[in-house]
């Protein structure tokens, strides 16, 4: 019986190998353990639960697509989840983004004390999304808050919520994350200062005016920026559930109308202890993610130009 | 096609003045360069033309209009600059046909003459690529061809040959010299190199500090430099500029102590009251003779054959004024030995004081 033995130089070869790069995996691996503990394994124990029926207390019991079932054919609060969702992220992503670039435009053009309005504009991001100002938001937008005020002076009734009104309350959630527009801001800003001064001006020298020029040359090249920028807020516009957590106190109302899909998973797993549903609804949200990008992905060859004529 | 004016052109950054009133006429179809040392102003001048710098006090006028408020959009003017500045999500094509799309030129117009610049520029097969997927030289001839299918009042070139190699650089120098005569067109050009000045213009502009040292047609600055800077400046290699010390002065002509024992008589006049002088030489104004005829004998420290000319490097008696000398053909001349030399008659240039040229009479020069 012919057997395979690794010949002694290869074998010397690769313990050169491990003895060289030894400090370097040791360094790796506490990062592996937080990987493999806290990810990959939740994420794989997920996917199996998503195929069962788990309440948390007694162990998982294999029910095939029953879960996905139900989710289709049967959840109606799953397609209002769906429904709120979508409407947050086809509003609050392009009305972000926009109100980012405007801005960033203002900024770019090295007014005095730029960098202290950059400041300002860039604090609703690092605050914005904390419950301390959802709370504030809530006192804001609720029965008597301040905006109930200023509506009665604009001769509303007394009483007036715009988050306790079904109507309403996506809208006000929608300004909400308009308004921290400061992460997607500094990354236009920095992709605004990577267009060279020349293309402007021989842009100018072509005859293009304000307009002309930014529709033409600022925007196109912009475009990897702002593919950049739509991806990041699309995902997390997907994944928001803070603010509609702390403004609804959980419930996702009034009438279910800022019942979030992460907030939606939440109630499911965490309230009514349906963990298995929770983990096919946390899959199915992995996989709109997954095909909106793969959809910004395949659009980008048709208005995302780069440097290098690709 | 069109005539420029520049009527005493200022231009401040704050308290910094830049450009100190630049008086210049450019007539219908002339190339003119503007020449000089980096941070001479000269671009900034061509920018305070194309409209891309605003002027700080002075007029310029097209063509008799006076476009001080009229903004680069509307002027008229096309600019190639130096890092070409071509559109990088833009074919070829779309470069040369941006202009025009602007300006609403018919479909058809704009293939005509995106057709023709491509012809001129041999750029045909290049039109569909993106500038990212081009060598420098067919950036750079993208770059004129957008220049020239907006038939301009007027070419502006922002040292545009800069970042190609050497040969590249000759080889577009001839050819935009070729097509300034095939268009006709009135062409300004910014370069600190002194040959592409010599070569390419009709008239060059010699700038310094945001001052106009001199304009003149090319041979005028060579032959007649107005003052040190200039003669310094044009001419490659630059010009032996010695100092020196008037010892007699006779009725047109002056005797100039250069270096200890070495003396030359320069023909100029009427000589006001001068002490100290700089004597000029070109390079190529010296001729190698035999020991008995000679003016000056140099001490050799470097020799540089190039085949058709040899540039020997040396210095007077002393030590204390390096000589540059441009011999035709070659010359079999070691280091350390010496050298016999003559000036060529009327190849003399004087500089007062304070570095003015005095006027040349008809230049002769004796050995001392």
């Amino acid at each position: 019986m012919a057997t395979t033995t690794i010949p002694r130089s290869r074998r010397d070869a690769i313990a050169k190998r491990w003895q060289r790069g030894r400090s370097g995996y040791m360094f790796l691996i506490p990062w592996l353990i937080g990987f493999f503990a806290l990810t990959l394994g939740p994420a794989l124990a997920s996917l199996y639960l998503a195929f069962t029926k788990y309440d948390v207390l007694t162990p998982p019991v294999f029910t095939g697509l029953d879960n996905f079932g139900y989710m289709f054919f049967q959840d109606y609060r799953f397609r209002q989840a769906l429904q709120v969702t979508f409407t947050y992220v086809l509003w609050s992503v392009p009305l972000k983004l926009g109100l980012a670039l405007l801005i960033a435009i203002a900024l770019d053009k090295g007014t005095r004390g730029v960098d202290l309005y950059r400041a300002i504009f860039y604090l609703p991001s690092l605050i914005g999304g904390s419950v301390a100002i959802a709370v504030l938001w809530r006192q804001l937008f609720d029965r008597d808050g301040l905006t109930d005020q200023l509506l009665q002076l604009l001769g509303w009734p007394p009483g007036t919520s715009l988050l306790n009104n079904p109507d309403h309350a996506l809208k006000t959630l929608i300004v909400l994350s308009v308004w921290q527009f400061g992460a997607p801001m500094v990354i236009f800003l920095a992709g605004l200062r990577q267009i060279p001064q020349h293309l402007h001006e021989a842009a100018r020298m072509d005859g293009a005016k304000t307009m002309q020029r930014f529709s033409r040359i600022t925007l196109p090249l912009l475009a990897p920026v702002i593919f950049f920028n739509l991806i990041m807020q699309t995902i997390d516009a997907f994944k928001a559930f803070t603010q509609a957590f702390v403004v609804s106190a959980g419930t996702g109302g009034p009438i279910d109308s800022t019942l979030f899909y992460t907030l939606y998973l939440y109630q499911e797993g965490f309230a009514f202890f349906r963990m298995g549903y929770a983990s096919a609804l946390a899959w199915f949200l992995l996989i709109i993610i997954a095909a909106f990008t793969a959809l910004t992905f395949l659009s980008a060859k048709y208005w995302v130009h780069y440097d290098d004529g690709r | 096609m069109a005539d420029l004016k520049l009527v005493n052109v200022c231009k401040s950054y704050g308290q910094v003045d830049v450009i100190h009133g630049v008086d210049l006429e450019v007539k219908h179809g002339e190339f003119v360069v503007f020449v000089g040392p980096s941070g001479c102003g000269k671009s900034t001048l061509l920018r305070m033309i194309a409209g891309l710098e605003e002027i700080t006090d002075g007029d310029v006028v097209i063509d008799g209009d006076y476009v001080n408020d009229v903004d680069a959009t509307d002027r008229g003017l096309a600019m190639v600059f130096q890092s070409y500045a071509l559109y990088p999500h833009m074919t070829v094509r779309k470069n040369l046909s941006f202009g025009l799309e602007i300006a609403r030129v018919a479909r058809q117009e704009i293939d005509r003459r995106v057709a023709e610049a491509a012809r001129i520029l041999k750029i045909e097969d290049y039109l569909d690529r993106h500038p990212a997927k081009l060598s420098g030289g067919q950036r750079q001839r993208v770059a004129i061809g957008r220049a020239i299918v907006r038939e301009p009042k007027i070419f502006l070139f922002d040292e545009p040959l800069s970042n190609l190699d050497a040969e590249l650089r000759v080889a577009t120098r001839v050819e935009i010299a070729k097509l300034h005569e095939r268009l006709g067109a009135t062409m300004i050009y910014v370069t600190h190199d002194q040959v592409e000045a010599m070569t390419m213009a009709d008239k060059i502009v010699v700038l310094r500090n945001g001052v106009v040292e001199q304009i003149g047609a090319p041979l005028d600055l060579y032959n007649h430099p107005a003052n040190l800077f200039v003669a310094g400046f044009i001419g490659s290699p630059r010009m032996n500029l010695l100092e020196g010390r008037v010892i007699g002065s006779r009725t047109g002509e002056i005797e100039i102590e250069i270096a200890d024992n070495v003396r030359i008589t320069a023909p100029i006049g009427p000589l006001p009251d001068v002490g100290k002088v700089t004597l000029g030489i070109r390079p190529e104004h010296f001729a190698r003779v035999g020991a008995e005829e000679a003016q000056l004998a140099l001490t050799i420290d470097f020799v540089e054959a190039l085949g058709g000319e040899t540039l020997v490097y040396g210095s007077l008696p002393g030590g204390s004024q390096p000589i540059i000398v441009k011999l035709d053909g070659q010359h079999l001349i070691e280091n350390g030995a010496s050298l016999s030399l003559t000036v060529q008659p009327g190849q003399m240039h004087v500089f007062d004081a304070t570095g003015r040229a005095l006027p040349k009479m008809r230049a002769t020069a004796a050995a001392a």
